[in-house]
């Protein structure tokens, strides 16, 4: 079956008619719903609790942290093209380089666990890129540095933070759900590029 | 918020409860729009999906996704391995109350419940044989951040019999968690 090309056939580079194009659509629903999830996150019927630049802003921040991708290059381009978002790229771009890490890590609830508490980086955004980015978007980028990294470390007082910077309890799930949704997104595509790449290789060598 | 319930510090099978942060909606004001994101309309006594029906169209989307990637198992993957990708990327991050799930239909479905409880106890490292070491590890790379997955783990993964479709299953399985995970992990806890 030939399906039209969605986001992840884009960011993949995956071509109608390929051998992974035809894998993807035994999983017709996954497929079509992951487009779902992206346009109800990027095209929402209300962006009343978050905003479509601070949505294009976590996404290039949050993807850029994941390293140099066309992903994150999508993203960042998105953010480039949202009305006021050029003038945040200079912010984000700053805070993608600080907050470079390697995950998972951070600390179990107390107890037989704790033997594999981790210490990392506890991202916070540099007093210069604060005015650029305002209250709420700094709060929110430092909220999507933990659920990129150290989800487990996740605690009710981090809500409590978002509350206080101005997020609404519904702009919390939209948001969370934003940075959850990258994360898998941006590793289904690794993981289709790598995959296609090792039968590109197959096919060379044989 | 809710007070906290006696949270789990151990990874288990056990079947564990979910309390939230922030205010879930109340039941009494779901609308056909909430159902439809619902799904399923009896996740309507859970306060997990209660919250995240906050946003309708996301969950809608999320868990449609989520239920072809797991049950569509027409072709690809077996069950028990799909849900073994699930339980060593919830045991990778950190989510217990994840774990708990798909550790259990990890048990269900592949009538192995000791090696699944070694993954558990001992960590992604735990030995479970060639072909679940390959499904773990593929896990644990797609997870890592930086992601961490490579050629070696398409190798390895075809070594242990695996054909292009069944790894998709794992790349599918193994990401989705990812985005489980953190929405489990950030919005509340796991309670006994």
């Amino acid at each position: 079956m030939m399906s039209t090309r969605d986001i992840i056939d884009t960011l993949a580079g995956i071509e109608p008619g390929s051998a992974l194009d035809a894998i993807r659509a035994r999983r017709l629903q996954a497929r079509e719903n992951a487009q779902k999830s992206y346009l109800s996150l990027f095209e929402p019927i209300d962006a009343g609790d978050v905003s479509l630049l601070e949505r294009a802003a976590v996404a290039a921040f949050v993807t850029g942290l994941h390293g140099g991708s066309p992903v994150a290059t999508f993203y960042r381009e998105k953010l480039a093209a949202s009305t006021g978002g050029a003038a945040l790229l200079g912010a984000i771009d700053a805070e993608i380089a600080r907050g470079r890490t390697s995950g998972p890590y951070g600390s179990y609830p107390a107890g037989p666990l704790s033997v594999e508490n981790t210490a990392g980086l506890i991202f916070r955004v540099g007093a210069e890129s604060k005015s650029a980015l305002g209250t709420r978007l700094a709060a929110a980028l430092e909220h999507a540095h933990l659920l990129v990294f150290r989800p487990r470390d996740a605690a009710s007082a981090d809500m409590k933070a978002l509350l206080d910077a101005g997020w609404s309890t519904t702009g919390i799930v939209t948001f969370s759900q934003l940075v959850a949704f990258l994360s898998f997104q941006v590793r289904v595509v690794s993981g289709l590029r790598t995959l296609a790449a090792a039968n590109a290789q197959k096919e060379t060598a044989s | 918020m809710s007070a906290t319930v006696n949270p789990p510090v151990v990874f288990t099978q056990d079947e564990l409860g979910w309390v939230s942060w922030i205010d879930p909606l109340p039941e009494a004001e779901l609308t056909e729009r909430h159902y439809a994101g619902l799904v399923d309309r009896s996740r309507a006594k859970s306060e997990y999906f209660r919250l995240l029906v906050r946003d309708p169209e996301v969950l809608e989307a999320r868990t449609k996704t989520d239920k072809d990637i797991f049950y569509n198992v027409a072709d690809g993957l077996p069950r028990a391995e799909r849900e073994l990708a699930a339980a060593a990327t919830s045991r990778y991050n950190g989510c217990i109350y994840c774990a708990s799930v798909h550790a259990r239909f990890a048990s269900t479905y592949s009538k192995r419940r000791d090696d699944v409880q070694r993954l558990l106890d001992e960590g992604v490292k735990a030995d479970l044989g060639e072909r679940w070491n390959a499904v773990v590890k593929a896990s644990v790379a797609l997870a890592a951040t930086p992601i961490a997955f490579g050629p070696d783990n398409i190798a390895e993964l075809r070594r242990a019999g695996l054909d292009d479709a069944e790894i998709v299953d794992v790349i599918n399985g193994a990401s989705f968690f990812n985005w489980a995970n953190r929405l489990m992990l950030s919005l509340g806890e796991p309670s006994k």
